[in-house]
């Protein structure tokens, strides 16, 4: 899929006048691509309408592949590669083995989310980040409008219904 | 965009009829069953194998243990309401403010514990600690006992070894003055608050919450030793006391929690949303794997070192009949229950579970309590039966009575609090 290219971007000073806006532009039937902010902004989530992000479930997982992988490895090793009899406990002597397990569910857990986080963020070493403007890392929420995806509305209407809402400055953007 | 609240800050916990009527009734029931225990034991209890070191066992040192069980226990869940209350202010916390009086009302059980706690110390001495006796500090009696010997001064100093142990109690007289002391200090100044307003209470609050912590940093661990440790003498743990709090503070936000939801149920404290009790139910979630962390910490470093003088406290627990079973029980109900059911974020978003699972924990970390008390006491003579059921409701209804309707004498909400708008818009 090509990415898109060109942006209408809203440039908002103020946390809670970008919530609102967020909620109009979205009544207004336009669909927004990002919102930028410096800071997270409570209840930006919602008003954004994004579902909660599933990477528990990853982590859960991941979880449990260490912990199947943990126990697993040691009754192996302890009971038939190389038994050993260590304080004198039974070759498996499971308790001995709940530290191994916990680490390792632990670190499969840590790992595989941010793995996860990673990969589902597109954040990949090579990756070129678009900036669609500085500002946003310093005082400035910035809301972008994917220009191609909202083919229905009118232009000239998206950048109404921003400055409507409160946006202080009304730019495009396009990436090469 | 703050904005103007219309949230009803005077309003009163009605400790209505009704309410009472279903406290009454646990609390008789369980007299019923204590009772029921106690003449089951007294008539039908001789003829099992009740020889135990030349003295016949007695019903009585099972009614003692049992007091003991809960006078730890709810004393417990008594001071972690006022020790959550203190971390509240001690990490200028804002978003438990409406939560604040319900942590406190639990405090007030404290004069009644401190009663009941010294009037069994006194009455089941000998019965539940063995180094009350005084021939085991006699060098020339054949059943003197050189390690208790050893341990003495920490009970009787500065008086002679045997006599009266002094200093146990005057330790467990400091510990509950003082508690009763910085709860009350606590308790006036909050409710000061209500009256006067301003900023000043709170940083007044919070100083002597910085104090009590200190205070109770110290004490919670020696009055596990105390209490509870003590009971099997020669036995030691030098985490006792971490897992003693550990297991309070579990059964303490569990009970936070149930009255929190309670209170919601009843139609009360509308200002508390699910993100409040969402991290009420994060409090018990990670607190019950921390008790967990602690437990298995003790029993691994026994068990692998496997040292006679440790692991007795074990094979004692494990390899016996009455006990053995109960081991599981607390790991099942205390560490397995709840990490699974609250794992996900909509269980602890949904009172249905937290209630379940919180009643179930309360359950849970008395069978903890059980497990440390009843095997050093009883031996093979205890059990769980109808008079620790019976005990366990009596203490319960009590401790529910006291700290609800003391809850019901003065506003449900600090309304002056300085932070009060910050815990409505709690969103997480």
């Amino acid at each position: 899929m090509e990415r898109d290219k060109h942006f209408i971007l809203g440039i908002f000073d103020d946390e809670d006048i970008l919530l609102s806006a967020v909620k109009e532009v979205r009544a207004a039937g336009v669909k927004i691509h990002e919102v930028f902010s410096p800071y997270p902004v409570h209840g930006l989530d919602e008003e954004l309408g994004y579902t909660r992000s599933r990477l528990p479930i990853a982590a859960f997982l991941f979880g449990l592949l260490g912990t199947t992988l943990a126990l697993t490895m040691q009754f192996y090793m302890m009971k038939f590669d190389w038994p050993m009899i260590i304080g004198g406990k039974d070759h498996a002597a499971f308790p001995d083995f709940i530290p191994v397990t916990f680490e390792l569910t632990v670190l499969l857990a840590a790992f595989g989310m941010v793995g996860v986080f990673m990969i589902s963020s597109n954040l990949k070493p090579w990756a070129q980040p678009r900036i669609f403007d500085l500002r946003s890392t310093d005082d400035k929420h910035v809301m972008a409008i994917d220009i191609a995806s909202n083919g229905s509305v009118d232009l000239e209407q998206i950048k109404s219904a921003l400055k409507a809402s409160g946006a202080t400055e009304v730019n495009s953007k396009s990436f090469e | 965009m703050a904005q103007a609240s219309n949230y009803n800050l005077d309003q009163k916990f009605d400790f209505t009829a009704p309410v009472k009527k279903v406290i009454f009734f646990l609390g008789g029931l369980g007299a019923v069953l204590l009772l029921i225990g106690i003449i089951a034991a007294a008539f039908g209890g001789h003829h099992g194998a009740g020889e135990e070191g030349g003295h016949a066992f007695h019903w009585t040192k099972r009614l003692y243990a049992n007091l003991w069980i809960n006078n730890v226990y709810f004393t417990g869940i008594a001071i972690i309401g006022v020790f959550f209350f203190a971390i509240q202010y001690a990490a200028q916390a804002g978003w438990s403010t409406a939560l604040l009086r319900i942590m406190i009302s639990f405090g007030n059980w404290l004069p009644i514990a401190a009663v009941l706690m010294l009037a069994t110390f006194f009455i089941a001495n000998h019965d539940l600690f063995h180094w009350t006796h005084s021939y085991i500090f006699d060098i020339n009696d054949p059943q003197y006992d050189r390690i208790i010997d050893g341990k003495g001064n920490f009970f009787y100093w500065p008086m002679e070894k045997g006599s009266f142990p002094i200093f146990y109690i005057v330790r467990m007289v400091l510990f509950f003055g003082f508690w009763i002391f910085f709860f009350n200090k606590l308790k006036n100044l909050s409710l000061e608050e209500d009256i006067n307003g301003g900023t000043s209470y709170w940083y007044t609050i919070r100083k002597w919450s910085a104090i009590f912590l200190v205070f109770f940093a110290v004490s919670s661990s020696v009055s596990a030793w105390d209490w509870v440790l003590s009971i099997d003498t020669h036995w030691f743990s030098t985490l006792f006391g971490w897992y003693v709090f550990a297991s309070w503070f579990v059964a303490g936000l569990s009970a936070i929690t149930l009255v929190t939801i309670f209170l919601k149920d009843q139609g009360y404290l509308e200002m508390v949303n699910q993100n409040h009790i969402h991290d009420l139910g994060k409090f018990v979630f990670a607190f019950s794997i921390f008790w967990t962390y602690i437990w298995f910490s003790q029993f691994l470093l026994i068990y692998y070192a496997n040292i006679p003088e440790e692991s007795v406290y074990f094979i004692e627990r494990l390899s016996s009949d009455v006990y053995g079973p109960y081991i599981f029980v607390n790991i099942v109900l205390n560490f397995v229950l709840p990490f699974l059911v609250l794992m996900t974020r909509d269980a602890k978003r949904h009172n249905i579970f937290l209630k379940l699972v919180c009643t179930l924990i309360i359950f849970g970390h008395w069978v903890d309590f059980f497990l440390m008390v009843q095997p050093g006491t009883l031996g093979h003579n205890g059990g769980l039966g109808l008079m620790e059921v019976g005990m366990l409701l009596v203490y319960g209804a009590a401790f529910a009575f006291v700290a609800l309707s003391n809850l019901s004498k003065k506003n449900l909400v600090p309304k002056n609090h300085p932070m009060l708008e910050e815990s409505y818009h709690h969103h997480i």
